[in-house]
């Protein structure tokens, strides 16, 4: 049994309560939603917070809702919610092949999509797929909600715009018609961290080019869309040699550390290898939604 | 006899499978471990009972310059702080190690590893315990680490072992088998010679329950009992009476429930001893159980061995002869667990399933800055090394040969009628019948379709492999006469008592980790007897309870206290006979046995049953002379020779050509362990085994940095496989009975942990035979295997 430092506990009856509690608690408390990232660095003692604020009973936050032109997912919506719902297979089946990768159905019955963005490791998965689908962050605090793109969400590694006595409560995803997206990873076992994985997001216009895409790459040290490929791929038809140049610029766009998943090449020619792959698959499921489409409409 | 059978239809034993004897039945001890009542070393809780922790060393090599226990002492729920110098003084900072080396209980002069223990806390409750080691102040002058062992005997390498009086440098032992002469003379004229340097990396045999004791020094009786996490129970009291100066008939050793051991509980830790002095020092029971970072950082480590290999052959593919020498990482203290005479454990069995002219081998063993250990991690005292070098030397050969490595092994084995078989470098293969087994794996995995659709892959580009190994182990340590651990011959005892209405209980000396020996011992009882198993229960596990031996380790239940327990019943069925005799008032030689009963020979009619017997010898009948009024009896079993289990594995993986990947489809496990008493506990070793061999060849290894700090102290980086990386095993096996064990019964424990890891690896080397790769060592991460196709392989340390 490994123990963590002595802390204080107290479970949290609604958003205002936990912001309540997180002010009065001040910056040694931390919020614990599935707990997979947070317990296990305390009983290393990585993490000694004095308050752990425990949100789960916050079922207010536990939702999936098609809105309008927005995916609404409530942070305390589990992962295997996410991975088992319909809706997000059929408008981001990124998500769903991210969720496939997540660990295990263990942690992901108990993991959030609150937790995964907030806990914002390099090597996490759901933020990788946030940042490629666009998706808005609602935080709301003391002062009321604000809402944050990813790239203002999303600080760096271990780092969020979320203050101290803020909570992350909802991920909007805009829905775009014509569109698809895919996420690949590569990983030693499964269960553990990424070694690299891509995801991309691919909208196909009527006469069948590229007319928006999004590429981002996980645990090679890009905080951000691979933006380079977008000027190249944009207006394009989708095709082999246009993947392939996609993937040299996402190897040359990422800078990734070695460490014991593998040195730095290897993770270059996963981001180029997996950034090709996910457009591949992308595309490949944008041009079958489109066909559908036509066929609905014809 | 070698019988081929295929694997039954029904693999699942069910409420019917009732044998009297040997067979399909499940577990007896199942019940109590589905419905969450095994009852572990954790679960022990004493009255008044106090808790433990250790405070380790932050880095691998340093001077102690001081330790400040003041303020942990204040800790209002702390009793006792124990460091080095207390325990210098009670004479208890220094414990010998099973391989006639010492080891520091708490470091006194120098720290000699990462996570060596330093002070030991005891607290009312284990979280204060935990709390008080972060206010113990340490300074350390922080010295340069030996991390490399090929530099470890540099002349400007640090001395680890400066505690040894006269020790200049990390050496600790060559070591050599087999002809030397003879071997280079059958090199120097081969036709084709192959050499590599292949290395089994550190892994660490991470058992599901951590290791753990609860120590009860009674200072009235002047009486310990220490229940602990122990594969050897018996072994560990003897030691703690030297050690301890407690007279062996005041300690009692219990090992209950153990979740899993695969070598790691053999070696006696530092935190068993430290609970000892805690109990001593408070006057009340002590329990420490160690966290999962500990178990991987501080306890018995597996393999570290770096081979150089060769092998040496006639162009058409007869292996001549066979060379190695061995560089052995043994970390900072030489803690491993083999017979004594054997530094290198067995390796020596590296020969394997060969005819060869000749063997030499040479190891040479090292202190480095590590945690101790050395033969753990189910590798029957290094056969596992022994195994991972000879069969991925064939495939080196086969490759040069441009020969098939099924037809290269099949043209090579030691033939039937060669058995029993003395191979070159001293061992006497007591049994073997390897075409037949091979033969079947081959056709159970469908060997020539598979390199078919491999052809035809490749010709797309896409990457197939299919690896082979064939395995001999020598398991079931050993006969007396060369072999002890500490001058402790390896026998095992066993006693067996049959109650007045015929229920039994045998008692054994060598403990279960998981093995299933309540069943299978049970088992073996009524295979001789003829009561139900279910009638037969066994003890095991408690020092007062059960009679001496050396515990279970290097798959020797079954072949050594496997064939005590068969004997002692087989005392038992003639003592009856006597009895039933008096009983039928007949003669004993007028008396035929059939199972359960002896009966009046041509008169089957006229019998008395075990259970009658039993009442009989307990009652009132008058018995003859010499036959006490009971049904009891006891034997100690020294073994005339080792038992050789075998087997033949297929593996086929398929490698991603993008990322690396490696993704087993298929395994195919033949095994052959002579008699086989219940074949699901046998498969479900297979199963623990196979599972195992995966992880170590494509994903487990402790590295350490530059610094000596270990990477590998968490789940989070020490991997070990789960159900996904894992296929459908399909087990198969062939019956090739040991004759000199009672029932011809050899160890199957290890088979698959030995066997396994070369099947895997020369799989993932065959798939990168398109990119000329010959050779790439283990973890076949995708990081690696990428790398080997790029030309790069690298060894991992």
């Amino acid at each position: 049994m490994q123990i963590p430092a002595p802390f204080d506990y107290v479970r949290a009856s609604s958003v205002d309560n936990a912001l309540a509690l997180l002010d009065r608690h001040g910056p040694e408390s931390r919020v614990v939603a599935g707990g997979h990232s947070l317990l296990p660095m305390m009983k290393l003692r990585l993490a000694r917070p004095d308050w752990l604020i425990d949100i789960n009973d916050l079922y207010e936050l536990d939702y999936l809702l098609v809105d309008g032109p927005v995916l609404r997912i409530g942070a305390m919506t589990r992962h295997t919610t996410l991975l088992e719902s319909d809706d997000v297979r059929r408008l981001f089946p990124i998500i769903t092949d991210a969720e496939r990768v997540i660990a295990d159905p263990i942690v992901r019955n108990r993991g959030t999509i609150g937790g995964s963005l907030c806990q914002a490791d390099p090597a996490e998965d759901l933020s990788t797929v946030c940042h490629v689908l666009e998706a808005v962050a609602v935080v709301r605090g003391p002062n009321g909600e604000r809402m944050l793109s990813m790239a203002d969400f999303h600080r760096g590694p271990y780092e969020t715009a979320v203050a101290q006595n803020e909570l992350l409560i909802e991920v909007r995803i805009p829905i775009r018609a014509r569109s698809a997206s895919a996420y690949e990873k590569v990983e030693r076992r499964v269960g553990d961290w990424a070694v690299a994985a891509a995801g991309a997001s691919v909208t196909l216009a009527a006469v069948g080019t590229i007319s928006h895409v999004a590429v981002g790459l996980t645990a090679v040290g890009l905080d951000r869309n691979v933006t380079e490929v977008e000027a190249v791929l944009v207006g394009q038809a989708p095709g082999e040699e246009l993947f392939a140049l996609a993937g040299r610029l996402a190897a040359l766009a990422c800078d990734p550390l070695a460490d014991q998943r593998g040195p730095i090449d290897y993770k270059r020619h996963l981001a180029d290898e997996l950034t090709r792959r996910v457009l591949r698959v992308a595309c490949s499921r944008a041009a079958a939604s489109v066909f559908d489409l036509t066929l609905q409409e014809g | 006899m070698t019988i081929l059978e295929d694997r039954p239809s029904n693999p699942a034993a069910g409420d019917h499978d009732r044998p009297i004897g040997h067979g399909r039945m499940q577990r007896k001890e199942d019940p109590r471990f589905v419905r969450g009542k095994g009852h572990y070393v954790d679960d022990i809780v004493l009255p008044g009972m106090l808790h433990g922790a250790i405070l380790r060393a932050p880095v691998a090599h340093a001077r102690l310059v001081s330790i400040d226990t003041t303020e942990a002492l204040a800790h209002p729920k702390v009793l006792a702080v124990i460091t080095g110098s207390d325990l210098q003084a009670l004479g208890l900072a220094w414990a010998p190690t099973l391989s006639m080396d010492v080891q520091a209980v708490l470091v006194t002069d120098k720290v000699r590893f990462q996570g060596q223990e330093v002070a030991f806390v005891v607290a009312e409750d284990r979280y204060a315990a935990r709390d008080a080691l972060e206010l113990i102040q340490v300074e350390y002058d922080v010295l340069a680490p030996v991390v490399d062992a090929r530099k470890a005997m540099d002349p400007d390498a640090p001395v680890i072992r400066d505690d040894l009086e006269g020790r200049t440098d990390n050496h600790i032992f060559d070591w050599e088998a087999g002809n030397k002469a003879e071997t280079d003379a059958v090199f120097a004229s081969a036709d084709v010679v192959v050499k590599q340097e292949i290395v089994y990396p550190r892994v660490h045999p991470a058992p599901m329950e951590t290791c753990g004791a609860v120590a009860d020094f009674d200072p009235i009786e002047g009486r310990l009992t220490l229940y602990e996490t122990t594969q050897a129970p018996h072994a560990h009291r003897t030691l703690f009476a030297i050690v301890s100066g407690i007279p062996e008939h005041k300690i009692r050793v219990v090992s209950p429930d153990i979740g899993g051991g695969f070598g790691n509980k053999v070696g006696i830790y530092p935190g068993y001893i430290l609970a000892v002095v805690g109990s001593i020092v408070t006057g009340k029971p002590v329990k420490w159980v160690e966290d999962r970072s500990e178990n991987l950082m501080s306890t018995s480590f597996a393999r570290d061995y770096i081979m150089q290999g060769e092998i040496a052959a006639t162009k058409d593919g007869k292996i001549l002869a066979l060379r190695t020498s061995v560089l052995a990482d043994h970390g900072a203290f030489n803690a491993t667990a083999q017979p004594t005479k054997y530094p290198a454990g067995f390796f020596h069995i590296f020969t394997g399933s060969y005819d060869l002219a000749a063997a030499h081998c040479t190891v040479t063993g090292v202190y480095t800055n590590k945690a101790p250990g050395g033969v753990a991690y189910a590798c029957s005292f290094r056969v596992t090394e022994a195994v991972y070098l000879v069969e991925r030397m064939v495939d080196i050969l086969a490759r040069k040969l441009e020969m098939d490595p099924a037809e290269l092994r099949l043209k090579n084995f030691i033939k039937k009628e060669q058995f029993p078989y003395p191979n070159k470098t001293g061992w006497e293969y007591d049994s073997g019948d390897y075409e037949p087994t091979m033969r079947l794996s081959m056709k159970m995995a469908g060997y020539d379709e598979l390199r078919r659709e491999q052809k035809e892959k490749r010709e797309r580009g896409e990457l197939m492999g299919i690896g082979i190994s064939f395995f001999t182990e020598t398991v079931g340590a050993g006969p007396r006469k060369d072999m002890d651990i500490l001058g402790l011959g390896m026998a095992d005892g066993a006693e067996l008592r049959i109650h007045p209405t015929g229920k039994a209980v045998v008692r054994i000396s060598v403990q279960s980790q998981g093995q299933g020996h309540e069943t299978t011992f049970a088992q073996i009882v009524a295979e001789e007897i003829g009561i139900p198993p279910e009638d037969i229960d066994v003890v095991h596990g408690d020092t007062d309870q059960t009679p001496f031996g050396l515990g279970t380790y290097g798959s020797r239940s079954t072949p050594v206290s496997g064939a005590a327990v068969a004997l002692v019943a087989r005392k038992v069925r003639e003592k009856a006979r006597f009895i039933a005799a008096a009983m039928l008032e007949t003669r004993p030689e007028d008396l035929e046995w059939e199972k359960g009963r002896w009966f009046v020979k041509g008169d089957p009619s006229v019998g008395k049953t075990m259970a009658e017997i039993a009442m009989g010898a307990h009652g009132t009948v008058a018995l003859p002379e010499g036959i006490d009024g009971n049904l009891d009896a006891e034997v100690t079993y020294d073994p005339p020779n080792l038992t050789f289990p075998f087997g033949a594995y297929i593996c086929v993986v398929d490698v991603d050509p993008g990322t690396g990947h490696v993704k087993v489809r298929r395994f195919i496990a033949v095994d052959d362990c002579g008699t086989r008493i219940n074949p699901m506990i046998i498969e479900g070793q297979i199963h623990g085994g196979l599972t195992d061999g995966v992880g170590m060849a494509l994903m487990e290894i402790i590295e350490f940095d530059a610094e000596g700090n270990c990477l590998g102290g968490s789940f989070m980086d020490y991997l070990i496989p789960t159900a996904m990386e894992v296929p459908d095993w399909e087990t198969g096996f062939t019956v090739t009975p040991s004759p000199h064990h009672p029932i011809g019964a050899k160890g199957v424990g290890e088979s698959a942990t030995v066997g396994s890891p070369p099947a895997v690896v020369n799989a993932v080397v065959d798939a990168l035979a398109p990119f000329g790769v010959v050779h790439m060592d283990m973890p076949c991460t995708p990081a690696r295997v990428w790398e080997a196709m790029q030309g790069r392989t690298r060894p991992p340390v």
